[in-house]
């Protein structure tokens, strides 16, 4: 039977992933949102991970996997070599992030981002009221232990799309068990977005139901 | 369960096996031009070739490596050299597979090498021995796999000149290669790596009693074979390595003041040059450190324009190997992302330097393990829900 991956995050870009496809995902770790994907969709797999404990369970899987650095792991890809290239929960962790999103771009037909929104209501009421670095359930760490070297918000990352001449396919906004379809810059705690470059316009949005027109 | 518990009773070890040989008549048409023949491969197989011939296993040896990979020969209690890694319920399971071992052309294992006899003289060729490259390796055990009656191996594996080996069977024959697994290697030989082996031959070609490498009736060049072994040893540690094996501890309570081994780092070197002698002939050791000096698959020539590959590949490096270090693996990695090919790269953390490949059982066992699984199998590993 068809098994869910418990994480909303996950269901939804599952969702979104069509058969078939060729996948790249960055920050792949245990290969948790590949393998339904492969056992399912039988996609074609490529994960990219540092944590060497974490490919040992990727081969576990039976998922093919390479022990890179998102910044420095796309280069030798061919254009348009994958499908999707996703990033879920890790761009946040990246430095070169501009660079990133421009090769993954590059390398995939559809990129699939997903991030913690930094707008979220109990950062802003961590920050304002109680002048404190914000730790929520999206954003776990405390300021001195997180991973995250990039802090940004929904609209932030709207505003970079534009500016970097991405189209958006896609916006999906996340709460703690269910999608969030009103203010999300202030409700949602997590968010996934599906970009193209400007010149695959054409393509057709491959979710379902979770569209918001803005 | 009775199965389980029979696997778990029989876990250690192929057990008895012997070496054996396969003779080809036709000539073997080398990189350099000349020919060889007859050849003669010396070769060992552990478990059994499935009806559709589609469990074969073949293992590949490092510079002074041999056919003996697994289990015991009668009479003698050394087990083979990758015993950790071959066996009933190993990384490389004789329950499910077929795994042959070959020892190398220009070897001195019971292979044709500079130490076999000429056909044309009668004796042993010496250094009318024709030079061979990795890719004659390659073609002659192409005539033992033949011979065997494979047409498709499930996977090569090595380490080493072994990885180099498997690097160049998928270049040479893709579509008779399933899966790969070079460990520890390179795309090509770098000058450091050149240098060393330099330094290697020019210690036995230094010794009066090589004679121009016709020494065979008088007995190895043992002092200069037996530097060459040292200095080939200090590559395979890494510092980490040997400051936790030896350290600066002495083999006695004092310094000697005089030019005995004081220190047990040089009654290791030592012991091991000497041991070397009696098992390696030094002819072999000039030919095979060439051959690797010469290979070279950079620049496009792994993986030809034009060629798909089917091959998916496990490659593993050791974070300590400065001999053949990560950033060389790296490289095979690169081009395997050029040429959309699937692949599993694994950098493990291990202080051994070079001879972790031989050493850490229990990540390779775990990666290796898997990987033939998938590659045997197909997906799905995990469970029976899904298809």
């Amino acid at each position: 039977m068809m098994e869910f991956n418990t994480q909303l995050d996950h269901q939804i870009i599952y969702s979104i992933v069509k058969s078939d496809s060729r996948v790249l995902d960055l920050g792949c770790g245990e290969g948790e949102l590949l393998y339904p994907l492969v056992r399912d969709k039988h996609i074609r797999a490529q994960g990219i991970e540092l944590n060497d404990q974490s490919i040992q369970e990727c081969v576990k899987k039976g998922l093919s996997v390479f022990h890179d650095d998102i910044e420095s792991g796309l280069r030798e890809f061919p254009d348009n070599a994958f499908d999707y290239v996703i990033m879920n929960q890790s761009m946040q962790e990246v430095k070169k992030v501009d660079c990133v999103i421009q090769e993954a771009l590059r390398i995939g037909t559809q990129v699939i981002v997903g991030f913690p929104n930094f707008a979220h209501r109990t950062s802003r009421f961590s920050l304002f009221f109680r002048g404190k670095s914000p730790v929520t359930k999206s954003l776990p760490y405390l300021w001195y232990d997180t991973p995250n070297v990039r802090f940004l918000s929904i609209t932030d990352f709207r505003d970079f799309c534009v500016e970097k001449n991405i189209r958006i396919v896609e916006e999906h906004y996340l709460g703690e068990k269910t999608v969030v379809r009103f203010f999300p810059n202030l409700f949602a705690l997590n968010a996934i977005f599906v970009l193209t470059k400007k010149d695959e316009a054409a393509l057709k949005s491959g979710g379902k139901g979770y569209r918001l027109v803005l | 369960m009775k199965i389980a518990k029979h696997e778990k009773t029989n876990i250690h070890s192929v057990g008895a096996v012997e070496t054996k040989t396969f003779t080809f008549a036709e000539q073997l048409y080398l990189a350099s031009g000349e020919k060889l023949g007859p050849v003669t491969l010396a070769y060992e197989t552990y478990g059994s070739l499935n009806k559709e011939k589609s469990n074969a296993i073949l293992i590949l040896h490092a510079l002074s490596g041999d056919a003996h990979a697994a289990g015991v020969h009668a009479g003698d209690n050394d087990t083979g050299w990758w015993e950790e890694l071959i066996g009933p319920g190993k990384a490389f399971d004789t329950h499910r597979y077929f795994i042959i071992c070959s020892n190398v052309v220009g070897g001195c294992k019971g292979s044709t090498g500079p130490s076999s006899l000429n056909p044309a003289t009668g004796k042993p060729y010496a250094l009318d021995f024709p030079f061979i490259t990795v890719a004659d390796m390659v073609e002659a055990q192409r005539h033992l796999i033949d011979h065997l009656g494979i047409d498709k191996l499930l996977c090569v594996a090595g380490g080493s000149m072994g990885g180099m080996q498997v690097l160049q069977w998928v270049s040479s024959y893709p579509e008779r290669v399933k899966s790969a697994i070079p460990i520890a290697t390179t795309l090509k030989h770098s000058p450091q790596q050149i240098a060393f082996n330099e330094v290697i031959r020019q210690s036995i070609m230094a010794d009066p009693a090589w004679r121009e490498g016709s020494y065979y009736e008088f007995g190895q060049p043992e002092k200069g074979l037996s530097v060459a072994r040292m200095i080939g040893h200090i590559t395979f540690m890494s510092e980490h390595s040997m400051e936790e094996k030896f350290s600066r501890r002495l083999k006695s309570d004092r310094f000697s003041f005089g030019f005995d081994a004081d220190f047990e780092v040089e009654g290791y070197l030592r012991y091991r040059g000497a041991n070397f002698v009696k098992r390696f002939d030094a002819n072999s050791y000039l030919y095979i450190t060439k051959a690797i000096d010469y290979f070279d698959l950079s620049g496009g020539k792994f993986l030809p324009h034009g060629k798909t590959v089917d091959t998916r590949f496990l490659i593993i490096s050791f974070k300590s190997d400065w001999l053949y270090p990560p950033h060389q693996s790296q490289e095979i990695v690169r081009a395997l992302k050029r040429k959309h090919v699937d692949a599993t790269y694994c950098e493990l953390t291990s202080t051994y330097g070079h001879d972790a490949f031989l050493i850490e059982v229990e990540e390779q066992t775990t990666l290796i393990k898997h990987f033939l699984d998938k590659t045997f199998n197909g997906y799905l590993v995990m469970g029976n829900d899904g298809i």
